[in-house]
């Protein structure tokens, strides 16, 4: 369906869209940012300028992108994807190969005054492309083995440039992000059970194999392996990040120990606590209550963009939506589940409460397509 | 390419399938968090919060202030004071310490030695502990570095209580002193506190501080603390106090002390006054002394030597460790036993040729010209030996060692000070007991006038003194009171004793000083209501041979210092109402009646008088001397009492 297909006349048009926007969905992420706003203050010691007011503006900025981007028709989106995916990529080739060095890895690229992290625009488009793909892949031959083969071959091209930077958490995003569209778009459940279990078989007799005559890899890689999954792991305590993390969570109990009263985190117990352990911060501080609600907003909010999805019927907007909100989804509860114990450390942040520009730029960047998705839905 | 209708419904079908689906997937994985949650916060909430709090909150011992120990009247003998001191903590240092360190140096003396030394020490420590750079700081110093605080980062003054004895050395071996909990004395103490632990605490080694160690230390405070993940105190969250440990009142005078262990001088001797009804020690000093502040402080290696060096002993408590043979002072207890026994009454007589021939022995009495006839008075007023000698074969050693133990000697009297000699009164069962061998007639003879095997102790002699002036049972005391709660006043009961032996006894002693030919006239008190009573002795320190007795006696002054004799001299004031019984011995002083008898004498007089003695008190040809003496002496000025606690 090309853009010509679109009943012109019932999309609305100018600034008519913005009635048209999903005001629900902007007023969660709102919610979600102003609890954010809060924990960067209480972790900050009860000091604005330390980490909350930059996010307050970045914030504004991010606000202005998503609002601004649900203007732009699905039309324009459809056909910038596959440049978008090339200029992504060409851009992680050229972080390996000239990018500055950050928290051990190769991630950023400064274009001029801007410092940019490609991995994070690929997440956007990948899931970009591989929409715009199943768009116009005839459904009889989405599960294709060629058909298939081919968003794999997109999926793991740019994983493999992030996987050498190394970082190995976005490298996990990458794929699951590109395997929610493609899961979205009808492929097989089949080509995903094999790949799960042969993806788990492979991981159980690497590891197995360890101390055993059959080791399939030498020491120094399984030590190389341990280092790899968890870099800034302490060597002096290991699991002393994650188990004061799980103290602070289990310590705010019913209605928490109150708003910066928290003392794992204010007397820096917790590490990285304005990052990616902010969460255990307002579990310590706001208890189950307020822990619970945070994880209820983002329900909502991935809840409102699948029901978006879902009541849309263009194809390349709904897979959009989807791998988005899925890639959002995927976010927090690895976050969760890190901070609870559930998953071996990663830093990984709390999507839009964590301090941090790039994380909530691409985030709101990536609402702003949802609410074009939504704004311009074929009605 | 255009799509149909058709296959827009198809791919809408499948979208709206697969997203039920994942909806589903995300659904299971939100319900395990939320689970996960709920089991953490609400199932195991406690058992975090007491790891949060163990994490956060420490407690933190506020060590007691110790109790004071004051003498009769109120005066502080051992004190608590600030003790000024500066600690450096190398984190707020900001790492480097080294040019803080000698911003320091340019405030308060800190040789470049140490500077090493303490830069040694920040590399082996933590960088969150915080080092003692200095202590003992004046109040100049102190100040002086509190105001320079912004260019010394890390650098907190700070002050804690430390121990103090105002007096010196006027009651080191009654006090002792405290020191730095050592592992050997936590090796002695049973679950010890946790005080015990904390750097800095300081315990009673010896003496009083020793043995009251529990009254005195006090129960510590505490203060619960917030810290951080590296350690740091961030606030106070409760701070409960201490308390300080109970005062402990001597029933020594602190003047009284002052003016013994002055009058006493540079001599090795030790001086006992007791009060003869209380059994009060008013004093009780041993010279020459040492400062116990320089203990705590912790002594070098220089000041120790020399006081191991010493010859007079200076770290030895003469007065209840010391024994020493009594010499004639013991002849009391001889003749009462005599008298008890009714071997003799008090008109008795001996005759003195100048010795007594035991077998083919000859025992001599210090007059070669021997005394002629002697009685009872007149054995104690010349210290006739002889006279003992033949009391001494009739009475038995057995009945002499009852008489002494009754008067206090060979008994260990129970004082909280160290190391309390027992002395020897000696009997026939002791010596089988100690040495294997039977009881020989010459060990009564020697005995008899406290030479050979007897022992005692100059607190025993005092003791027997004041139970002679007295009649009664009296025991020494020490503590007066322990906060404020008096202790010991109950009355001591007579002595098996009868009063007329008793009587014979003082008669003597009186003559002694009092009449023309007694052996310690020249110290005698000339106040009639003063009037005093005493014995003098002297004792050998080693066996005077056939050969030296040919050549004649050497004068002891031709002697080396340590084998000169021992003097000694015990007496009680006022003959017709005993006050005051005081005893006295000067190791290697010559004679008891020369160099004993006029300390004790002045001893005596100034715990009679409240003060120094007056003019009028003594013969008058004395008095020049005695007021040159006192020219002489350092005396504390009498300073009005103070109340009981200090500023903890």
């Amino acid at each position: 369906m090309s853009y010509l297909d679109y009943q012109v006349a019932q999309v609305p048009t100018g600034f008519r869209k913005i009635l048209y926007i999903n005001w629900p969905l902007v007023v969660l992420v709102v919610a979600v940012c102003c609890i954010g706003f809060l924990m960067l203050y209480s972790v900050a010691g009860g000091v604005l300028e330390t980490w909350a007011e930059p996010q307050m503006y970045r914030f504004a900025v991010g606000m202005v992108i998503m609002l601004g981007l649900a203007f732009v028709p699905m039309w324009f989106w459809r056909g910038i994807s596959i440049a978008a995916y090339v200029v992504c990529f060409l851009m992680l080739v050229a972080v390996d190969l000239f990018g500055t060095i950050g928290m051990g890895a190769q991630r950023w690229i400064d274009i001029g005054p801007v410092r940019v992290q490609p991995s994070e625009l690929m997440k956007i488009a990948l899931v970009l492309l591989l929409a715009a793909y199943y768009d116009w892949l005839d459904l009889r031959r989405v599960s294709r083995p060629f058909w298939v083969l081919v968003p794999v071959v997109l999926i793991l091209a740019p994983t493999a440039l992030v996987l050498i930077q190394p970082d190995l958490g976005t490298s996990i995003m990458l794929i699951a992000g590109g395997g929610i569209v493609m899961f979205a778009a009808g492929v097989s459940l089949w080509y995903f059970g094999v790949v799960i279990a042969a993806g788990v078989g492979l991981v159980a007799a690497v590891m197995k194999s360890r101390g055993t005559d059959w080791q399939l890899l030498k020491d120094y890689q399984f030590k190389r392996i341990d280092t790899f999954l968890d870099p800034n792991a302490d060597p002096l305590g290991a699991g002393y990040n994650i188990i004061q993390s799980q103290i602070a969570l289990g310590s705010g109990g019913w209605s928490g120990r109150g708003f910066m009263q928290g003392t794992q985190s204010r007397l820096n117990f917790l590490p990285e606590k304005h990052t990616d352990f902010i969460f255990t911060v307002l579990s310590e501080e706001f208890g189950f209550i307020g822990a619970f609600s945070l994880l209820t907003l983002y329900m909502l909010i991935v809840g409102f963009c699948l029901y978006s999805a879902l009541s849309n019927r263009d194809r390349f907007a709904s897979l959009i939506t989807i791998g988005i909100s899925g890639t959002f989804f995927l976010y927090f509860s690895i976050n969760m589940a890190t901070v609870m114990g559930l998953l071996p450390a990663k830093g990984s942040p709390l999507p839009l409460v964590s301090y941090g520009g790039t994380s909530l730029m691409i985030l709101m960047l990536g609402f702003g397509l949802v609410q074009a998705a939504h704004v311009h839905r074929p009605r | 390419m255009k799509k149909s209708q058709r296959e827009i419904m198809v791919s809408n079908r499948q979208i709206t399938r697969r997203g039920l689906m994942l909806a589903g997937v995300q659904i299971a994985t939100v319900t395990t968090l939320a689970l996960k949650l709920r089991s953490m916060q609400l199932d195991h909430a406690e058992e975090y919060r007491m790891l949060a709090d163990g994490n956060s909150i420490k407690i933190r011992l506020l060590p007691p202030a110790r109790g004071l120990i004051l003498d009769r009247n109120g005066l502080i003998i051992a004190n608590n004071e600030q003790n000024y001191r500066v600690t450096l903590t190398r984190e707020e240092a900001g790492g480097e310490v080294a040019p803080v360190l000698r911003r320091l140096a340019q405030l308060i003396p800190m040789p470049e030695a140490r500077i090493d030394e303490l830069l040694e020490e920040f590399s082996k420590r933590s960088a969150i502990t915080p080092i003692v750079l200095a202590d003992r700081l004046s109040w100049d110093q102190f100040s002086a570095i509190a105001v320079n605080a912004p260019s010394l980062p890390g650098v907190t003054p700070e002050s804690a209580l430390s121990r103090a004895y105002p007096r010196a050395g006027d009651f080191a071996h009654v006090m002792g002193y405290v020191g730095p909990v050592s592992d050997y004395d936590l090796s002695k103490i049973e679950d010890p506190e946790p005080v015990l632990l904390l750097p800095d605490f300081q315990l009673g080694k010896i003496g009083v501080e020793g043995r009251m160690e529990e009254v005195l230390r006090g129960k510590a405070g505490a203060r619960r603390v917030e810290v951080n993940s590296t350690g740091r105190e961030m606030r106070q969250l409760s701070r409960q106090e201490g308390e300080q440990g109970a005062a402990v009142q001597l029933t020594a005078d602190a003047a009284l002390q002052n003016y013994a262990a002055q009058r006493m001088g540079e001599e090795s001797a030790a001086a006992v006054v007791m009060d003869c009804q209380t059994g009060d020690l008013v004093a009780i000093c041993s010279s020459p002394s040492f400062d116990p502040n320089k203990f705590v402080r912790g002594i070098s290696s220089a000041d120790y030597r020399a006081l191991m060096d010493h010859d007079h002993r200076p770290l030895a408590d003469k007065t209840v460790q010391g024994v020493y043979p009594p010499g004639s002072t013991f002849k009391m207890v001889t003749l009462m036993a005599g008298l008890e026994a009714g071997v003799i009454d008090a008109g008795s007589r001996y005759y003195c040729p100048g010795y007594t021939e035991l077998g083919t022995r000859r025992f001599h009495c210090w007059r070669r010209g021997g005394h002629g006839t002697v009685d009872a008075v007149k054995s104690l007023e010349e210290s006739c030996d002889v006279y003992f000698y033949e009391l001494a074969q009739r009475v038995g050693i057995d009945r002499i060692a009852a008489m002494a133990r009754k008067l206090g000697l060979g008994t260990r009297h129970d004082l909280p000070m160290s190391a309390v000699a027992e002395g020897i009164a000696p009997d026939r069962e002791w010596k089988q007991a100690r040495y294997g061998q039977s009881w020989q007639i010459g060990d009564s003879l020697n005995a008899s006038i406290g030479q050979g095997y007897v022992l005692a102790s100059p607190l025993q002699l005092a003791v027997m003194t004041a139970r002679i002036a007295s009649g009664r049972q009296v025991e020494p005391q020490l503590i007066r009171s322990i906060d404020g709660v008096r202790q010991q006043v109950a009355e001591y009961p007579p002595l098996d004793i009868s009063e007329n032996s008793l009587r014979v006894a003082r008669a003597g002693m009186d003559a002694v000083m009092n009449s023309a030919r007694g052996t310690a006239r020249s110290s005698r008190i000339s106040r009639e209501d003063w009037r005093m009573a005493g014995k003098t002795g002297t004792s050998q320190v080693r066996n005077i041979t056939a050969a030296e007795r040919a050549r004649g006696v050497i004068s002891n002054e031709q002697l080396p210092w340590d084998r000169r004799d021992h003097a000694l001299f015990v007496c009680y004031a006022p003959f017709e109402a005993p006050r005051y019984a005081v005893s006295v011995v000067v190791e290697h002083g010559g004679g008891g009646s020369a160099v004993a008898a006029p300390i004790a004498r002045d001893i005596l007089l100034f715990a009679l008088n409240g003060g120094l003695p007056p003019p009028d008190a003594i013969p008058s040809d004395q008095r020049a001397a005695m007021d040159a003496r006192h020219e002489a002496m350092h005396l504390y000025k009498p300073e009005p009492p103070r109340p009981g606690r200090s500023r903890a």
